[in-house]
């Protein structure tokens, strides 16, 4: 077989490629067709986030946090809005936390609507996209009644809102759920189930549990691979202990546990329980309630430095904020769960297609714009 | 394990390369000495009490010239035993040389090419440690408290942030 190699060739995914979801490139090595190592070079959007968030005052760092994971900015104004709380030591309101959820929850809808949407695309099946879509039209719908904006929203403070939800929003709401919840049924016939589609992504990019672990992955990818691990429910956080769900956990089914239909799967059932937590959130939701009321004039913690973590879409996003007593920031650092489940897309790619790694890059569920901050 | 159970035994372990220990509200922190940081990632890792198999987060901090000093932060935590601990390297903020971890967890790779990247701390026995979001040839290292654009990047003038606006 040894003649039978050919010469080794490095090829270039990216920067402009349709299945890097962004501007990322990959130098692939490959013989033949089968990739031998895979490069990934980041950085095409590198804004150093992190000086600019040293020059403002904690509030002004906000709508910077919601351009770094564009498809999840809600999530990401969460996480930094507690991690600042937490410093400050301040506490919101019972109807700020109800809202902050349902807020965050319908994100997570949206951003894993793209991702199913978008992973379709890279494995050739055009139609599930126009289906997510059409349906995170639904959900960015909710959100520009309430703050005007679509993507990028400013809304999550710390110590409140923004804005009250306007009124007709829990009747939206709830109608939202009774249109998204027997599509997921749709999406199970025309991809999950679908032939081609398991033949392309059932044991493939295969992710053992502990070589997840150690590379840092985390988020559905690790679930995927059989780790029962969730932040909302292991160090609960706002008030996700309050909520029935199910943490979802990758199965057996089609492949081995963590191949990349586990990492596609995942999140379709994530979708189910996201649902279902805010049909309880919005069952429950106090009905009086000034959002703005724990807002700070001046926001100004006393020196010390924390590490707060809280369960983005695509996992484990940390902000690592140090204060010196000022009204600005001393360091914020945050951990991207993007970067670190990219990391090890070599160990997992190589020995594969190329038209593999197309799929292994997709079930990974990337966003550019928080991996290169 | 709390933290001071995990610091008790990393001293009765390591004695006097376990520099300090804070257990303060938001200054919760084992201060390590630089040159052991290696081996004592390695018994983090690998003891079967601590078994502290996630590497949550590397930090590069500057503390500013008048500090003369940068640190390194690794928060860890154990999956299984649930437990956490804040890790810190410090060190000055010239040719400031820390042993690398990235054999014991991979995800250290990317993260501290990162800190490279932004501070120039050299990480020893990193297998490629080159700059991860900067292009190759850029100057200076962003995140240093006195960082100062350069003026030309490949004949294209670099927008210069107006000094006061900088930090202190």
């Amino acid at each position: 077989m040894r003649d039978l190699r050919t010469e080794e060739m490095t090829l270039n995914m990216g920067p402009q490629h349709p299945s890097t979801h962004g501007v990322l490139r990959l130098k692939l090595r490959t013989d033949g067709e089968v990739v031998t190592s895979i490069e990934p070079i980041l950085g095409y959007l590198h804004r150093c986030f992190e000086k600019h968030a040293e020059n403002l005052e904690y509030p002004g760092v906000v709508p910077f946090v919601d351009r770094c994971d564009y498809l999840a900015s809600m999530n990401n104004d969460h996480g930094y809005a507690m991690a600042v709380e937490q410093l400050l030591g301040i506490e919101v309101p019972e109807r700020v936390e109800y809202i902050r959820v349902i807020f965050a929850e319908l994100q997570r809808i949206a951003s894993h609507l793209v991702a199913f949407g978008t992973f379709g695309l890279d494995v050739g099946a055009f139609t599930p996209f126009l289906y997510a879509f059409r349906e995170r039209e639904k959900i960015l719908d909710l959100f520009e009644m309430t703050c005007g904006a679509r993507l990028l929203y400013n809304y999550i403070w710390v110590g409140g809102l923004s804005h009250d939800i306007p009124p007709g929003f829990v009747e939206k709401a709830y109608e939202f759920l009774e249109y998204f919840e027997p599509k997921i049924k749709e999406y199970n016939d025309l991809l999950t189930n679908n032939k081609i589609f398991i033949e392309r992504t059932a044991d493939v990019g295969v992710l053992p549990a502990d070589v997840a672990i150690n590379y840092g992955v985390t988020g559905p990818q690790l679930r995927a691979s059989g780790v029962d691990w969730d932040l909302r429910r292991d160090e609960p956080y706002s008030i996700y202990d309050r909520f029935d769900w199910n943490v979802v956990t990758g199965v057996e089914d089609m492949g081995v546990l963590g191949d990349c239909w586990n990492r596609y799967y995942v999140k379709i059932l994530e979708m189910q329980e996201s649902a279902r937590i805010i049909r309880q959130a919005l069952d429950r939701l106090p009905v009086d309630g000034d959002v703005q009321a724990a807002v700070p004039r001046k926001i100004r913690p006393p020196e010390g430095a924390l590490y707060f973590r809280s369960e983005n879409p695509r996992g484990e996003l940390g902000y690592y904020i140090v204060s010196d007593g000022g009204t600005k920031p001393f360091r914020v650092k945050m951990r991207s769960p993007a970067l670190s489940n990219l990391g090890v897309i070599d160990e997992i790619g190589a020995g594969w297609l190329v038209a593999d790694v197309v799929a292994i890059l997709g079930s990974l569920d990337i966003v550019l714009g928080e991996i290169d901050r | 394990m709390t933290r001071q159970e995990i610091y008790d035994r990393l001293l009765a372990q390591f004695g006097e390369s376990v520099v300090a220990f804070s257990n303060e509200p938001f200054t919760q922190f084992i201060v390590i000495d630089t040159p052991a940081w290696y081996h004592i990632a390695q018994y983090l890792k690998t003891d079967p009490d601590l078994y502290f198999d996630s590497l949550m987060c590397v930090t590069g901090m500057d503390l500013g010239p008048k500090k003369e000093s940068m640190e390194v932060v690794y928060d860890l935590f154990s999956m299984r035993h649930r437990h956490k601990i804040t890790i810190k390297v410090v060190g000055p903020r010239e040719d400031f040389h820390v042993p690398s971890v990235e054999s014991i967890w991979r995800v250290a790779d990317w993260h501290e090419r990162e800190v490279y990247d932004m501070f120039g701390i050299l990480f020893d026995g990193h297998r490629h440690l080159k700059r991860l979001l900067l292009p190759e040839d850029w100057e200076g290292y962003p995140l240093r408290k006195d960082y100062q654009v350069q003026e030309y990047y490949h004949g294209i003038r670099v927008p210069k942030i107006k000094p006061k606006k900088l930090a202190p």
